[in-house]
């Protein structure tokens, strides 16, 4: 039980100090905010130490799985070789680490990136039915703003006006709707976190 | 040089200098220097001197006419005067200030209408927990989404395949992101009951701590202790698409009958979501993340959208504690559209008013 | 003929992905030049531009960086050199650290196209840290805020911001960028000082601006990939009166190549609609 209500503690006491230091601009407020995000790094990079030896521990356990065994092995040769590399060489500008980095991670992820563009023609493909009122005004709508912002479009009076109209008005204003409602959402949230009735964390 | 003497002689009137607000560390120094030697100026110093004694010398921008100095000590007394210079010839000095502190406050009064509005806020949440603890019946209406998650659960198990959940691309002190962990822990819960096996792949690290804690809590919670597997909570990568082509293979390799998205979201959302749906499998998804949100409506079978993914913890629950913050949340989001809908008519009639809140 | 459409609405993403990569890589290779026309926002600022008097100052603030340079890089290479053809005298400055090597590959290309010269046809201030306070900086004195150029020479010294002082004697304030800092120009630049503000941003981030344009506070915006090449074509028009052969038409050709993919997923919504409407009449 007091294995619950210690942390339920803490974070009642720290949840409450931290709502009422943003209304107190007094140096003694600030320099215990300053002090709570110097904890937070902290914490931060020490969870850093336990996610590397998680990833580590992960990918060398599936070595003895045949089916996995491969990738694997590229994902601890690129991690190795990348510490190594930094450690031993450098960071700077110029380094072999930095070679690496933009001639290989910066194109995989350009390329995982430009996946996007054949994952919206399927979705588009298998998504914009006709099943019923909604959904029809859903793809009439889509096919608007597709079509309105092609080079063609153009040449579609009141084209430009109609695609302008969606994104400004109805676009906008359903976005800022939802805003709305995510923003008590997390403030709700944080209420039920800091009285301790959100408990899921701690088991329930 | 006989001119700049006859302005040295006239314009020596000291500067003024007050707090700006209560943090205790600015003073403003007001720079009110006659136009004819405005003109003329070419670069501006202002002297400080502590009452300790100590003096210290500041370049600023000749054209301001204030100049707000940081870091200062609420304890210690500053004055000031200014220097200012014509192409390095000094022209005008002025007398020194009075001595002032900076004002170190215990509220800032320009955060009054917030602080208002939060306090409302919470005694409308609290106001509804004490209702829902007085055994009053709340209602809350079907979200398909979160009915769907026991449905999900269970065809994972029906299956024999795993589940696959990950709860976002942000941080922790994302509040969507702890709203996801909370989903994850009733999940947790529900596929430990079936025996199911639960993989979350993790992009933040202190995010991978926390839900590696809540798996486990939450096996121990059902009394199947036994049940955790500590290589399947674990660390991916903090590369986005790195994580998006780690996760995409996961979901293809392990023929997961079910995935989850919860959380925050960048534009990794449709490479997860639509090659999940590419293995078939049943996908619920739940995001504030606007820009992602059409996204997951067209590849998932269920979405949560925006505050619906803050209410789920409550909905799987069913305490009637948090369905009473729910309650609350609807009532405060009333009295804000009432406030925004008022606010909109009179601003058609020429009556501008944001109550300080805007 | 109903067994076609049923089966092709179902067809395997595999061919679908295939038909994508063929509609994007062919049209970049084989540009198929398709007619451009601009739309009413980009005529509106390319007009505004294009109607300043000779001499005129105008600030392209290059607040972007390599991520959203495909969209936003071609817009700003076109608005240098659509201002040096007219005589307005570009200022280029960079809120984004990483715009500054962006902006000066604009204007070294318009030092190639269009023979620009240096500090009389142009000036690069370069990158200057604090934002929105920079932003309220030039609206007192440009040269109190940035002492050298770019390249390190005194602003006081540099001949073609001799009448320059501050927003008074700037014709227009345009700011490229990916992320919410046109909003500041708006907030700061435009309702402090008064001085016409511009925007050019991504297709992506476009939706959050347009109230800006409803109140006034932006002249017009250049939204995303079409936004530039249609700029970048209005501008090759300008070369072209003027015999000067060196166009630019890498956003064109992108826009092309966006084009025919767009197209092709309508037509690929188009035949999955038929085929499903079939498959339900069928049952």
């Amino acid at each position: 039980m007091l294995q619950k209500r210690i942390p339920l503690l803490i974070v009642f006491i720290t949840g409450i100090v931290m709502a009422v230091q943003y209304f107190v601009p007094h140096p003694v407020s600030q320099h215990i905010y300053d002090t709570s995000l110097k904890w937070d790094r902290a914490v931060a990079s020490m969870a850093y130490i336990l996610a590397i030896v998680s990833f580590l521990r992960f990918h060398t356990r599936r070595l003895k799985d045949k089916k996995y065994a491969l990738y694997s092995t590229v994902s601890l040769v690129a991690f190795f070789t990348m510490v190594l590399v930094g450690f031993v060489l450098g960071t700077d500008e110029r380094s072999l680490f930095q070679d690496i980095y933009k001639n290989m991670m910066v194109p995989l992820q350009a390329t995982t990136f430009s996946l996007l563009a054949f994952f919206m023609s399927s979705a588009a493909y298998r998504a914009f039915r006709i099943r019923g009122l909604e959904a029809t005004i859903l793809m009439i709508t889509a096919f608007v703003i597709i079509f309105g912002t092609t080079t063609i479009g153009n040449y579609v009076p009141y084209m430009n006006d109609i695609v302008e109209w969606i994104m400004a008005v109805p676009n906008l204003a359903s976005k800022r709707g939802i805003l709305i409602g995510v923003g008590l959402g997390v403030v709700a949230t944080s209420i039920k976190i800091i009285l301790g009735i959100e408990r899921n964390w701690v088991g329930g | 040089m006989s001119f700049n003497a006859v302005l040295m002689v006239l314009f020596l009137s000291p500067p003024r200098v007050f707090s700006p607000d209560g943090t205790g560390k600015k003073l403003t120094v007001q720079i009110s220097l006659p136009k004819e030697v405005q003109v003329q100026i070419t670069s501006l110093q202002l002297v400080r001197e502590c009452k300790t004694g100590e003096i210290d010398t500041l370049d600023i921008l000749p054209f301001l006419k204030a100049y707000t100095d940081n870091d200062l000590n609420y304890k210690v007394e500053y004055r000031y005067k200014i220097l200012a210079f014509s192409n390095g010839n000094l022209i005008h000095e002025s007398e020194w200030s009075d001595f002032a502190k900076p004002k170190a406050e215990w509220f800032d009064t320009s955060k009054l209408p917030l602080f208002i509005v939060m306090i409302l806020f919470t005694v409308i949440i609290i106001f509804y927990i004490f209702q829902a603890r007085a055994n009053k019946r709340l209602f809350l209406r079907p979200i398909a989404g979160l009915e769907a998650v026991n449905e999900a659960v269970g065809r994972a198990t029906e299956m024999g395949r795993p589940i696959i959940f990950i709860s976002g691309l942000s941080t922790i002190s994302d509040i969507a992101t702890i709203a996801a962990l909370n989903i994850l822990s009733h999940i947790a819960k529900r596929a430990g009951q079936f025996e199911t096996r639960i993989i979350v792949p993790c992009y933040d690290p202190v995010v991978y701590t926390i839900a590696r804690e809540m798996v486990k809590e939450a096996y121990t919670t059902i009394g199947r202790p036994d049940l955790f597997n500590g290589d399947d909570i674990y660390f991916a990568t903090d590369s986005q698409f790195g994580y998006a082509a780690h996760v995409a293979a996961r979901m293809v390799r392990e023929k997961s009958a079910t995935n989850f998205f919860m959380g925050y979201y960048f534009a990794e959302s449709l490479i997860l979501s639509e090659t999940g749906a590419s293995t078939g499998a049943i996908q619920v998804a739940g995001t504030d993340s606007v820009a992602q949100l059409p996204f997951f409506v067209v590849t998932c079978d269920y979405t949560l959208i925006g505050e619906e993914l803050y209410a789920a913890s409550a909905y799987l629950s069913r305490d009637p504690l948090l369905t009473g913050t729910i309650k609350g949340q609807d009532l405060a989001k009333l009295l804000l559209t009432v406030v925004i809908f008022g606010l909109s008519i009179l601003s058609l009639f020429g009556v501008n008013l944001t109550l300080g809140l805007f | 003929m109903k067994e076609f459409f049923i089966k092709l609405s179902k067809l395997d993403r595999k061919y679908i992905y295939f038909i994508i990569l063929v509609g994007l890589v062919l049209p970049l290779i084989f540009p198929p030049k398709f007619p451009q026309k601009l739309s009413p926002q980009v005529k509106r600022v390319f007009e505004y531009i294009d109607t300043l008097p000779r001499g005129s100052y105008v600030i392209l603030s290059a607040d972007y960086d390599p991520s959203v340079a495909p969209e936003v890089h071609p817009m700003y290479k076109a608005v240098v050199k659509h201002c040096i053809l007219k005589g307005i005298v570009p200022i280029g400055v960079t809120l984004n650290v990483q715009g500054a090597g962006l902006a000066i590959d604009a204007f070294q290309e318009a030092e190639m196209t269009v023979s620009a010269r240096r500090d009389t046809d142009y000036v690069f201030l370069g990158y200057q840290a604090g934002g929105a306070v920079v932003i309220l900086g030039l609206g007192e004195d440009i040269k109190g805020v940035y002492k050298a150029d770019y390249f390190g020479t005194r602003t006081k010294d540099i001949y073609a911001l001799k009448p320059v002082k501050n927003y008074r004697d700037i014709a227009l304030v345009m700011s490229f960028s990916g992320s919410s800092i046109p909003a500041s120009w708006a907030v700061y630049a435009y309702t402090r000082y008064g001085v016409r503000v511009a925007a050019a941003v991504t297709g992506v981030s476009a939706g959050d601006f347009y109230p800006y344009i409803q109140s006034g506070q932006f002249i017009g915006m250049l939204a995303g990939m079409k936004a530039a090449a249609e700029y970048e074509y209005a501008v090759n028009n300008l070369l072209k009166e003027r015999n000067i052969e060196r166009y630019s038409t890498s956003a064109i050709r992108m826009m092309d190549a966006n084009s025919i993919g767009q197209l092709l997923i309508i037509l690929f919504i188009v035949v999955g609609n038929i085929g499903y409407f079939l498959s339900r009449r069928r049952k």
